[in-house]
Parts: C-alpha cells; sequence; structure tokens
C-alpha cells in the first residue's frame, strides 16, 4: 500500500535577482523591482513530499519527525533568516530564483536522503515564494 | 475530470503501539503518543474522477456526495475518540496515513460505475496531510 505524506515548512530569507552574465540595464529590465540592490525577501513556504509503502505496524510511511529533522538541518539551517545572495554560497553568482532554491533544496535533501529516509522516496517539493508564486519539482516515481 | 469535495470532522486521537515502550513511542509518535489523548479538527479532501453526465452536465450529484460522505465519515467519526469509538482505530494507529486508507475502504463501495474514486487526502494539520489513490497507484 503506497502513500504519500507531505509536510509544510516556512522560512523567512532576503534576495536580490541579478545575473552577473547581464548589464545593469538589462538586470533591471529582466528583473524589475527584484533587482533593488539593497534586496528584499519573502516569507516561503516549503512543502515535501514522501512517497513509500505504508509500515503496517507503526501506521507510517515515514516518521515526520525524521522528516522535520532532515529539512531543519539541510534546508532551514542554511536559508533562514539569511540573505541568500550573502550567506548562501551557491548563491555568490547564481541568480536566488525560487527555481534555482528549489534545485538547491532538492540537492541537499537528496544527499541526505539513503541514511535518513531510505524505505521512501522524495515524491515532489513545492516552494511558494509569495501565495501568488509558487515552484513545483515533481519527482518520477 | 476530477471534482473534489471537502469535509472536516473533529476528534480525539492517540498515536500510540501498546507493544511499545513510552520512550519508543515518544520517538515513533512524538507528542501524539500521549496515552490520554489530544484533537485535531481533521479535514479531508475527497477527489472523484469520471466524465460530465452528457445530460445533466454533472460528473456526480454533489448532493450525494455529500450525503455518502456525512454517513461514512462524519457521521462516526466527528466528536469522537477514534481509538475509542471508530473501528479498526481500537487496533490500527490512527496516523493520518492510516485515517486516508480508512477512508478510502469506506468510500470505494459507493463509486465502482461510471465514477471512480481517485484519492482521499488527509489533513491533520495544516502541515501535515497524508494522500491514498488506491492499491492500483
Amino acid at each position: 500500500m503506497i502513500l504519500r505524506l507531505t509536510r509544510r515548512y516556512r522560512f523567512a530569507a532576503a534576495h536580490r535577482l541579478h545575473a552577473a552574465a547581464f548589464s545593469q540595464e538589462a538586470n533591471q529590465q529582466l528583473y524589475g523591482k527584484c533587482n533593488n540592490p539593497h534586496g528584499h525577501g519573502h516569507d516561503y513556504v516549503l512543502e515535501v513530499s514522501v512517497a513509500g509503502p505504508l509500515d503496517e505496524a507503526t501506521g507510517r510511511v515515514a516518521n515526520p519527525a525524521v522528516l522535520d529533522r532532515l529539512v531543519a538541518q539541510e534546508v532551514l539551517a542554511c536559508l533562514d533568516h539569511r540573505n541568500l545572495n550573502a550567506e548562501v554560497a551557491e548563491f555568490s553568482d547564481a541568480p536566488p530564483t525560487t527555481e534555482n532554491l528549489l534545485r538547491l533544496i532538492r540537492q541537499r535533501l537528496l544527499a541526505r536522503w539513503p541514511e535518513t529516509l531510505a524505505r521512501t522516496r522524495l515524491a515532489g517539493i513545492r516552494l511558494y515564494e509569495t501565495r501568488r508564486n509558487i515552484f513545483e519539482l515533481a519527482e518520477r516515481s | 475530470m476530477f471534482v473534489t469535495r471537502r469535509v472536516e470532522f473533529s476528534a480525539a486521537h492517540v498515536c500510540r503501539r501498546p507493544d511499545l515502550d513510552e520512550e519508543a513511542n515518544r520517538a515513533l509518535y512524538g507528542p501524539a503518543a500521549n496515552p490520554h489523548g489530544h484533537g485535531h479538527n481533521f479535514l479531508v479532501e475527497v477527489t472523484l474522477e469520471g466524465e460530465p453526465d452528457p445530460l445533466t452536465g454533472m460528473v456526480l450529484d454533489l448532493k450525494q456526495l455529500k450525503e455518502i460522505l456525512r454517513q461514512e465519515v462524519v457521521e462516526p467519526m466527528d466528536h469522537r475518540f477514534l481509538n475509542a469509538e471508530v473501528p479498526p482505530f481500537d487496533r490500527v494507529v490512527p496516523t493520518p496515513e492510516n485515517l486516508a486508507v480508512e477512508i478510502w475502504r469506506r468510500l470505494t463501495p459507493h463509486f465502482n460505475g461510471r465514477v471512480r474514486l481517485h484519492a482521499v487526502r488527509v489533513y491533520e494539520t495544516e502541515d501535515l496531510w497524508a494522500d491514498y489513490f488506491g492499491e492500483s497507484a
């Protein structure tokens, strides 16, 4: 019996969208107010979905506390209340768009997946930059 | 086409296994292992799949779905202590996963014709939910 369990997390971070490959003017045109040199921030909402067989003994697909720990250590610790451009190495040259953030989160979760949630697979990640801008990576089963 | 109906019920539960000691239960279920129980406003989303009837323009009559959900979910589970009053939760741990499976079992006999049960989602809180898509998924 395969089920999917989803957990929602929140983090707040500052960022500025600016691509080194383009001129000041082109950046301004491309990213608009997100290019403000002083930066701005969001309350991100992150949904992590885990799929796997139901453990009949525990009634669980995964222990939410284990997922919480993984997300806290691998995602929230380096993103929550941070300046993404200044404090996250991956964004020292790549713009911290929500697409790039989603890829970073996936990579960080998958790196420690086998040691934490081996019975399950990552089924998908959804990231809300605002209530209106939502980005999602679905994993193929 | 998918049609989803939401229904809510408020209930107490305990997530605890009698064969495990206090420490193991706490590690597995956290504060939900408190033997006295606690409660949630569970939110259930039931998604059906089918094509609209050419005459009515509806996949199914939502009044009918509402009545099925009342009968199979709200009536037996609302304002109950799940472990004590709602089988199989006297022997099955009432996690959101098991609730989704049980609600699926109760609903699926109602939809074996033109309309098919596609998914049952059970929100234990707005930050934790389980989806079940049946045996074939």
